[in-house]
Formats: structure tokens, sequence, C-alpha cells
């Protein structure tokens, strides 16, 4: 019998392609070559450009290469400012165009300008790059010293990953979200269930997500301590990869097979999934919302990468329309581009926000990051829409952060408490 | 290597508490000052060249920021030891020439043990306790890495190599 090519998985037929292989298997370890190299301010070139002289190299392609500023956005100090300069000198010196300064958060920001195709195998330079999973990449994140080697070489080492097939099937109820659905698989994965390996997430449910959703999917995958988390491309892929000029993606070729190994298949009802809320001080203690409700907040944020897209400041709009947040709130929204924030405004989500209470914050990081002055105090109690809620990231030590939808932030906001989202669109 | 004392750390300690964020700014000495401090305040004043840092499962999770095993490093800690390590953390401390390693046992290891931790031999010597403890062996690719002091110096062998090679050939 003539030998044939193993069934693969999608994320093994894309790191099979980038190793110049037929097939791959899983616990292989290969090199890759690398699509597409993504930087941001704080682990891109004020890190990387010393090294590149140390060792005397220069980048390997620079059209490969794309840097976006969104850490230390404000620059509101003069370390930040330095940081931001030397992300502004070095692309010039090393030739990058695909430069995008202060227009918003790297992962939301690369798929709006085309750079992402189903296939391509890519590396970011930040923990939430696994977001580009969403248009059928393979993408990861990895540190600065990672990312000169890819800078001088053009290529990464991998251990070929087990796929964990996260299924989800029937529709989301009202005031229920992609956001939801990640929180739901922290809390029955754990902050590790995803063992370094890849979820790919499949199931009618998952078809009926637009992009942005299924990019919060794929964002939030690192939670699980998953390498990356991927959606097969399909036509809602190609309908957004059209509208960004990304034409010709070849979504027919990057499906996995069927038949193909799987770590672990996980089964989830959508129609059944309620709000979820994850208290401090991590996103594995996920449940209900009403196991929550009633709880005293100070501040409602709506931000980051994760929570901050046009369909998530849809979401909050849904909830706040002719509302005002409670008295007590701080109410925060920062868009996580400018091309989000230009949306909202023109179609009028973004004056449902501000009317009901809303400060608006700058298209970056921000409080989710924890970089800047802008942090949560001594004992401040917030709900937000961000991945992430460890002990002192936003702020003091002492401050408690519960990570929730924007359906959910939004309505709490409103109660002035956590809330469940439903009470507000009966 | 030469034994150090052990420093114990429980499950999912994050890239939060080993490099918070209000530090980033900040060069690598002020942001070591600061490691681990929101779980062990005593850390970064107290740790000796030599320490091996032991924690329980996923171990650094979260970020990508390279600052957090830079500032174990920095500190001189010799080797990390955990029952599993975030796997961006565990690529970033390899990168940085820190040995990470995997030890279903670490969990013997109790905090002041005087321990010493053979990377390459795959096992952990606790000296206080007389035991021997055995660990995943680190990959060959990644043995030599270390082996070089980290992913700087190994290129920096990788290109005099190829400048080498092309001068030869001309």
């Amino acid at each position: 019998m003539a030998a044939q090519t193993p069934a693969q998985t999608l994320a093994q037929k894309i790191i099979a392609r980038a190793a110049g292989r037929e097939s791959v298997a899983p616990g292989e370890i290969v090199t890759c070559r690398v699509d597409l190299a993504m930087m941001h301010d704080s682990g891109g070139p004020r890190r990387v450009k010393p090294l590149l002289e140390k060792l005397g190299a220069k980048v390997w392609d620079p059209d490969k290469i794309v840097v976006i500023t969104d850490h230390y956005l404000p620059a509101n100090d003069d370390e930040s400012r330095r940081i931001i300069h030397i992300a502004r000198e070095w692309v010039k010196e090393a030739g990058v165009t695909r430069f995008h300064d202060g227009i918003g958060i790297c992962h939301v920001v690369l798929p709006q300008k085309g750079y992402l195709r189903p296939g391509m195998f890519a590396v970011g330079g930040d923990s939430h790059s696994p977001t580009g999973g969403a248009f059928g990449a393979y993408m990861f994140g990895i540190g600065a010293t990672e990312m000169l080697g890819v800078l001088v070489t053009g290529e990464i080492w991998l251990k070929v990953p087990h796929t964990i097939l996260v299924e989800w099937r029937g529709e989301l109820g009202p005031a229920v979200s992609a956001k939801d659905m990640m929180l739901a698989l922290c809390g029955k994965l754990g902050l590790d269930g995803g063992q370094y390996q890849a979820i790919e997430y499949a199931g009618d449910a998952i078809s009926a997500l637009r992009m942005q959703e299924r990019m919060t999917l794929c964002n939030m995958a690192p939670e699980v301590g998953a390498q990356t988390g991927l959606v097969a491309p399909d036509q809602v892929t190609r309908a957004f990869l059209e509208s960004v000029g990304a034409t010709g993606a070849d979504v027919a070729a990057w499906q996995g097979d069927p038949g193909a190994p799987l770590l672990a298949h996980h089964h989830f009802d959508a129609s059944t999934l309620e709000p979820q809320v994850a208290a401090p001080h991590t996103p594995a203690n996920a449940a209900p919302v009403a196991r929550h409700a009633g709880t005293r907040i100070d501040t409602a944020y709506i931000g980051a990468c994760t929570g901050a897209k046009i369909e998530d400041l849809r979401m909050a709009a849904k909830v706040l329309e002719g509302r005002r947040v409670a008295e007590h709130i701080r109410f925060v929204v920062a868009p996580a581009s400018a091309q989000d924030q230009a949306i909202a405004a023109r179609e009028g989500t973004l004056q449902i926000l501000v009317d009901a209470g809303a400060e608006l914050l700058a298209n970056s990081c921000g409080i989710c990051a924890g970089y800047g002055d802008d942090r949560l105090g001594e004992n401040e109690v917030a709900i937000t829409s961000t991945a992430r809620n460890f002990k002192g990231r936003m702020g003091a030590a002492s401050s408690q952060v519960y990570l929730a939808s924007p359906f959910t932030v939004a309505a709490s906001a409103i109660a002035g408490r956590i809330c469940d989202p439903r009470e507000f669109l009966k | 290597m030469n034994s150090g004392r052990a420093w114990v750390f429980g499950d999912n300690v994050d890239t939060d508490v080993l490099a918070p964020g209000q530090f980033m700014k900040s060069g690598i000495d002020e942001m070591a000052r600061h490691c681990l401090e929101a779980v062990e305040p005593d850390f970064a004043g107290s740790v000796q060249p030599g320490d091996v840092v032991v924690g329980r499962r996923n171990f650094g999770t979260g970020s990508s920021r390279e600052q957090a095993p830079q500032a174990l490093k920095h500190l001189g800690v010799a080797a990390l030891v955990a029952e599993s390590f975030a796997g961006l953390f565990y690529r970033n401390a390899i990168n940085l020439g820190l040995p990470a390693v995997v030890c279903a046992d670490a969990r013997r290891i109790r905090a002041g043990d005087r321990v010493r931790v053979d990377p390459e031999a795959g096992r952990i010597e606790n000296m206080s306790t007389g035991e021997v403890l055995a660990c995943e062996p680190i990959p060959a690719h990644l043995m030599q890495m270390l082996g070089d002091g980290g992913l700087v110096p190994h290129l920096e062998k990788r290109l005099a190599r190829q400048r080498q090679s092309g001068e030869s050939s001309r």
C-alpha cells in the first residue's frame, strides 16, 4: 500500500507547511519558517534593538515584520516617551513599513490591516497573540529574546502541539457572548488545562460567531494555558478578509482532517450557558453571574484586546441605551482601536456609552496592562471586560477584579453591583 | 552546579507577581527589587546567588514579558523547579539561560532546603533530606542553548560560524 499522509489537525497542517514537511506528529520538535512577526512597543524595539546591535545582525525580512505601539500610550512621562521614540526610530532603521502608531491594540489592529490569512504561521511579542488564530492562522506569543531569534533567522522551534477540540453546539442566549464561553472554559479546564497545546474551537455555535467574537475566543486561549487557539476559516472569515483587502484567502485548504488525533474533545451547550463572572484573582474562578450578584463595585471597565472591540462596545451599548451608570461608579471605556471607536461614533454606539456616563480613554492597553499611572487603588473593586485578574495586575495588590462580558460589565455599572445583564434586556 | 537554598511557592505563580506591570518601564535592577513581593515581601532582599525557586503547577502563567524570568536571574537564582511551567515562561527562561526543570515531586522540597539541581542529568539532590528527585530531561536542543548561556550567546556562535564559512568560501 502506498504511504498516505496521516490525518492531521488544522494546527498540524499549518506547522507542517511552515516546517517544509508533508506532515508532522504531535510531540515532534520542528523548526518553522515564520510568515509574520508582530511586536509592540514594550517587548519590541526597545528590547530587540540593543540585542540586534550586540549581534551586529539585521532583520531577516522587514516585510514580514509588523510593529504596533499600544502599551506605553498615551505616553505621559519621559520613560514612556523614550520607549515609544525607540519604536518610531527603529522601524525606519530596520526598513519596517508596517508600523502603526497609536491607532489601537496590536491584536485588534493586525487583522484590521489585512495582515492575517488562513494557514499563516505567525508569532507575536505578546501573550495574547493567539488572537490571530481566529483567522485560521497558527499564531502564538513569545518573549523578546525569542523574538530576536526570529528577527535574525526567520525561524523558530516548536514542539508540535496536540489539539484539544472545544466544541460548542446550540445557540447563545440573550446577553451571553464569546467572553462567557471562555470564562466557562477557564472554570472547567483551569489555568493550565490547555497544557501548552493547541485549542481548536468548532461547532455550530462557533460558526455563528462574528470574527471579533472568534477573536475573543482565541485571545483567551492562553488563559487556559494553551499555546494557541484556532478557528478553522469559513465564509465568515472569507467575508471579513475581503472587507480588509486580504483577498484570495484559501479557506478550503486550511481545515483539519476527519479522524485527526485529538488530545481531548470537550462538548459544551451554548443554549444553556449563563453569563459568567470570574472572581479575584484568577480567570479560573469563573461561575454563573448569580454566584456574585450583589457584590458592590467601584469601577466598571470596558477595555483591552479582549473586551473593547466594536462588537464588545455594541454589547455594552445594548444594555446601557437610555440608562445611566450608578452614581458612585467610575465607568471607563477604552475602545480597542481607532477604527472600532470610529465605527462606534458613526453608528451612535459611542454616544450611548458617553450618555450613560462613560469616561473615554485612549485606544491602548491602558489599565489592563497595568503599566501606566491609571491604576486601581487600594481595595478598589472593579468589574472588567479584560482577560486577566491576577493579584495586583491592574493596580494595588488589595484591589479586586471580577472578569465578565461587556454585557455584564455594563449591567453591573448601572446597578452599582454585580448584576445579571439579562435583567436589562427583558 | 553548587547547592542553593530553596524558595518554595504554590500553584500558578503569575508573571504579574514575578514582574509587576508598574515597573515594566524601569530597568531590570528596579524590577528585580519587586519580584514576587506581592506573595513574599522579603524575597528580593533575602535571596542569595545560587538559590533555587521551586513552584508547583503552571509556574510563570500569564504574560510574555521576559522580565519575569530575567528578574529571577538578575537576583542570582540558579535554577527553577516546578511540577509544570507555563509554556511561554519556560521558553523565556531557557532563552535567557536560566534552567527550568520539570519535577513531578517538586512538592517534596521544603522552603529552606539546600538543593543541587542538575538539569542535564535530570536530577535534584536535596542535601537537607538526602533525597534525590528525578526530573524530566531538558530536550537536547535546549540543553545546548543553556550550555551556550542562552539564546543570545547561542545566536552569536551561530552568526560567527556563518561569517566564518562565508569568508572561507570566498
